[in-house]
């Protein structure tokens, strides 16, 4: 750190939002902070060489949501940024069979068939149903929603338009909204699709992160966010990251740094120091203090609000929402280095084929339900829900040659075990999975030279995120758009004067997508500009 | 269709059956279902592209240097034995008959490479000199191996070629089967050639697949050739220019200026080399061209916006678009075209390499791009751009 300690703007956290934020503001011409607690920037979009030679995605592990806008106002390209496609989509069953989607739509209507003709043309109906929606909602992802409860005649004006915006949508794609805002995706999928394979690997999609089974409501609103993302123009489909996630927020350094952002890892902050209701500076765990006129969290709301601040010094209804915001971390990771490709005895012939994607371990929805039944009595699954990919296939890098590395999204492990806790069943939980993967890829233990289990609760220590929870607050209707974090305080500001909130806890939500952190930035220097 | 001598092992490998015609052969437009897949194994581990349709002709004899040198374009001196050199042909009002590859092994052995039959044009202009042009394009296999993997993947079976450098060649065995190594390609990614007697290809194609194994190698088709050659900037026959013998107007030619290629005549001032076109490239250099061959990067914003405002979702189609766009000035007036056009994954942009008015030709001037959105005609600001448009530094590594 240099020898001055004072900043315009201290950004506390290093994951993704505040990289972002930290950039949009030096490249407004804040001399700006960003404080990261670990030795490394990126938070839970990390990649760490914890074998020798293989490369971890330790946490998150895909890249669809980052805004295609963000690429180009921080010149990401030049910095390195490198979206690599994954080719596929996997979706092995009990019986051996399998789904195969790929990205020639010809021969994936020819793969649906296989399982039911009435299902092809179905495919392309949903797709674009789904697509519309969408459509619909992504310029209120790209934008700072109205603050519901203020009388203020421009935030009436932005609620007339977004009312304006959803009465110019075709009645379809209202409905289908709706539906998928406020039910299951079982429900919705049954709408379209007869085959169950089929349903099953678009239903795991509407449960990830979050503590609902395919058949619950709210689960088609997780449906709905796992498709506003895309790769390069196409909708929906996801990319890996040259160097994974951590090779991405390395970029999000490097061209943080270009604009000017000074960074200090290994500086955890203890608080942000206040006078008169104004935020001053930062003060870290060491007892040093930073001044700066402003100081942004993208931590969590529980941190942002609960930890880096005294409760007292905030309204108590806001206290009160954030206490009862719901975070219940359900989400692992099993991490593998293994010592050559799986083997799915019915595609050995096709070698690396179906492993240039994901991998969707849950072949029907009820499947899908049972792993969810285990968590709601408090435990993990049993027989787990697994998002996976062998992501040497797509980065070469990630792995010495011939060898690979497996990151498996496991769910469901809820952060509160009943009886027990995760320390002591943190090999357990490896275990169950990998005798999953072992049911599907016979012979897959022999593969294992390394795992790396990380729990709801290796998250939260690691990472910080409370509880474990990927999206650092739970997407659930009553925790979105207006109401994230809390009702009143969905556009970044704080009722504290010069502090700002700009994770992932606030809107748009959670993934590896940056609006958080981009539209802080646009609402911090609007409130700079009209002080001045 | 005639097949190319690896076509046992590309064939088994065309999981599409699709299959374009090159020369007379056969060849894969792409292996996979996605093309793009094999774009990226190009640009992070290593690709493999069949190039065996390519003409190619053996220039020997004492007097073939005094033969090329006025005949090609670009100056066969400075093409030293153990180099290779991108050379072009012109008629001799300097417009661009083609362009080609010349591989020097000797001062008196040459091999160049050609997309279309030329034998006739170059055996026509021998006259006296001890030359001799022959068609040895059915003799000569070749492979393009290219990716940032190359280097490893083919140095493991032929150490000498870790050594290699940019336009060098060098003879070597590979894995028993005597082969000819180029450090070139038309990807801009790191990359060689091999030219490999037709009888050994099979040998050497498995010995290059069994070294890349675990490297993620993998053959890749045209579309993903065409994909990398745009972004790496190099021009296409058919596409970016036509060749001048058989143009019925001289506003299908092109000069060498015009396609970007005056470096090719750098020191034209002070040598006395006689070469068919010099005359005309000479005059071309004081009088000024009529287009500057440039790269255009469109406006992301623009673009989106475009479609956005009639409910579209803004397409990113890294498919090369083949057919030529007009560009218009800020008075809509016709100020260039452009002729290769896609989005590129690497950039991030829509990206195209085009010829305008020599008064816009410098970076970041402006022109309007055409595209017709609904059926209706929109255009989109697009910024001259350096190319290439993608130059990772291990290229040069």
């Amino acid at each position: 750190m240099t020898e001055s300690r004072t900043y315009d703007a201290i950004v506390i956290g290093g994951g993704h939002n505040g990289l972002i934020n930290g950039a949009y503001l030096a490249k407004a011409g804040l001399r700006t902070l960003i404080l990261e607690q670990r030795n490394i920037v990126g938070g839970a979009a990390i990649t760490e060489e914890l074998f020798p030679g293989f490369q971890f995605t330790t946490f998150s592990y895909a890249l669809s949501h980052i805004r295609p806008e963000i690429v180009k106002e921080l010149d990401l390209v030049k910095y390195g940024f490198m979206p690599l496609l994954m080719e596929s989509t996997f979706a092995p069953m009990d019986n051996g069979d399998y789904l195969l989607l790929g990205q020639d739509e010809q021969q994936n209507i020819v793969e649906i068939r296989r399982h039911s003709k009435h299902d092809a043309d179905a495919y392309e109906q949903f797709s674009h149903d789904v697509a519309m929606v969408v459509q619909a909602i992504r310029p209120l992802l790209d934008s700072i929603p109205p603050d519901i409860t203020s009388n203020d005649p421009e935030e009436l004006m932005r609620m007339a338009a977004l009312g304006q915006h959803v009465r110019s949508l075709p009645p379809r794609v209202v409905h289908n909204g709706m539906r998928l805002l406020t039910g299951s995706a079982s429900d919705f999928l049954d709408d379209y699709f007869e085959s169950e394979i089929l349903k099953a690997l678009i239903a795991s999609s509407g449960t990830i992160g979050a503590k609902v089974g395919p058949k619950s409501q709210g689960s088609g609103l997780v449906l709905l966010y796992m498709a506003v993302g895309e790769h390069d123009g196409d909708q929906g489909a996801w990319s890996f990251h040259k160097g994974g996630n951590g090779g991405f927020t390395q970029v999000l350094a490097r061209a943080a740094e270009g604009l000017g952002v000074e960074i200090a890892t290994d500086s955890p902050v203890s608080n942000v120091i206040t006078a008169n209701g104004k935020a001053t500076g930062v003060a870290l765990a060491d007892g040093t203090e930073l001044e700066a006129d402003i100081v942004v969290s993208s931590l969590d709301p529980r941190r942002t609000f609960l930890e880096l601040v005294e409760p007292r010094e905030l309204p108590t209804d806001l206290v009160d929402a954030i206490e009862r915001m719901r975070f219940q971390g359900i989400s692992a990771k099993v991490n593998f280095a293994l010592d050559g490709l799986p083997t799915y005895p019915s595609l050995a012939e096709r070698g690396e084929g179906p492993f240039r994607g994901f991998i969707n371990i849950a072949p029907t929805v009820d499947y899908l339900e049972r792993a969810f039944d285990d968590a709601k009595y408090g435990w993990f699954s049993q027989h787990p829900y697994l998002d996976s990919c062998v992501q040497s296939t797509i980065d070469r890098d990630m792995a010495p040659p011939g060898k690979h590395v497996m990151s498996n999204f496991v769910q469901y492990a809820p952060y509160e075990l009943k009886g027990s806790d995760w320390d002591t069943e943190r090999e357990n939980l490896g275990d169950t999975v990998q005798a999953t993967l072992e049911k599907f890829f016979p012979g897959f233990g022999d593969l294992v030279l390394h795992r790396e289990v990380v729990t709801p609760l290796d998250i939260e220590r690691v990472t910080g995120l409370t509880e474990g929870n990927i999206y650092a607050g739970e997407f659930l209707a009553p925790q979105m758009f207006f109401f994230r974090p809390a009702p009143g305080w969905n556009q970044y500001r704080t009722p504290i004067s010069g502090y700002y909130q700009c994770g992932s806890g606030t809107h748009p939500g959670g993934c590896v997508m940056g609006g958080p952190g981009r539209l802080a930035a646009t609402q911090i220097i609007g409130d700079l500009e009209a002080l001045r | 269709m005639r097949t190319t001598p690896f076509y046992e092992r590309t064939s088994a490998l065309n999981q599409t059956g699709l299959w374009d015609h090159w020369s007379g052969y056969l060849s894969a437009k792409q292996y996979h279902l996605s093309e793009k897949l094999e774009y990226f194994a190009v640009r992070t581990a290593a690709g493999v592209y069949d190039t065996s349709p390519l003409y190619k002709y053996r220039i020997h004899g004492r007097d073939a240097e005094a033969f090329l040198s006025g005949v090609l374009a670009n100056d066969v001196r400075k093409c030293r034995p153990g180099r290779a050199q991108y050379t072009i042909w012109c008629d001799d009002d300097g417009y661009v008959i083609e362009d080609g590859m010349l591989f020097r092994s000797s001062e008196t052995e040459f091999m160049l490479t050609a997309a279309e039959p030329n034998a006739a044009y170059f055996q026509d202009l021998v006259g006296r000199g001890s030359v001799q042009v022959d068609d040895v394009s059915e003799q000569v296999a070749s492979l393009a191996v290219q990716g940032p993997r190359s280097k490893a993947i083919l140095s493991s079976v032929a150490p000498d070629i870790a050594e290699l450098r940019p336009f060098f060649i060098t003879e070597t065995k590979f894995d028993g089967s005597p082969i000819t190594v180029s450090r070139t390609g038309y990807t801009g990614d790191l990359g060689y050639e091999l030219w490999i007697d037709s009888d050994d290809a099979l040998r050497v194609w498995d010995s290059l697949f069994e070294a890349g194994e675990g490297n993620g190698i993998m053959p890749f088709g045209e579309t993903a050739l065409i994909m990398t050659r745009i972004e790496a900037g190099l021009l296409l026959i058919g596409a970016d220019f036509g060749s001048s013998r058989y143009a019925w107007t001289d506003g299908e030619r092109s000069t060498p200026i015009e396609l970007g290629l005056g470096w090719m005549f750098r020191d034209i001032d002070k040598d006395q080399r006689h070469f068919i076109g010099r005359d005309a490239i000479q005059r071309e250099f004081a009088g000024g061209a009529r287009w500057h061959l440039v790269g255009l990067t469109l406006d992301w914003q623009e673009w989106d916006d475009a479609y956005k405002r009639v409910g579209h979702v803004p397409p990113k189609d890294h498919t090369p678009l083949a057919e030529e766009i007009p560009l218009y000035d800020k008075e809509g007036e016709r100020v260039g075209f452009a002729t290769s056009s896609m989005y590129s994954p690497m950039v991030q942009s829509h990206i195209a390499i085009a010829q305008v008015i020599p008064e816009l030709s410098s970076v970041g001037s402006e022109v309007d791009f055409e595209v017709t959105i609904d059926h209706e005609i929109k255009y989109i600001k697009a910024a001259v751009t350096k190319m290439p448009f993608y130059d990772p530094p291990h290229r040069r590594a």
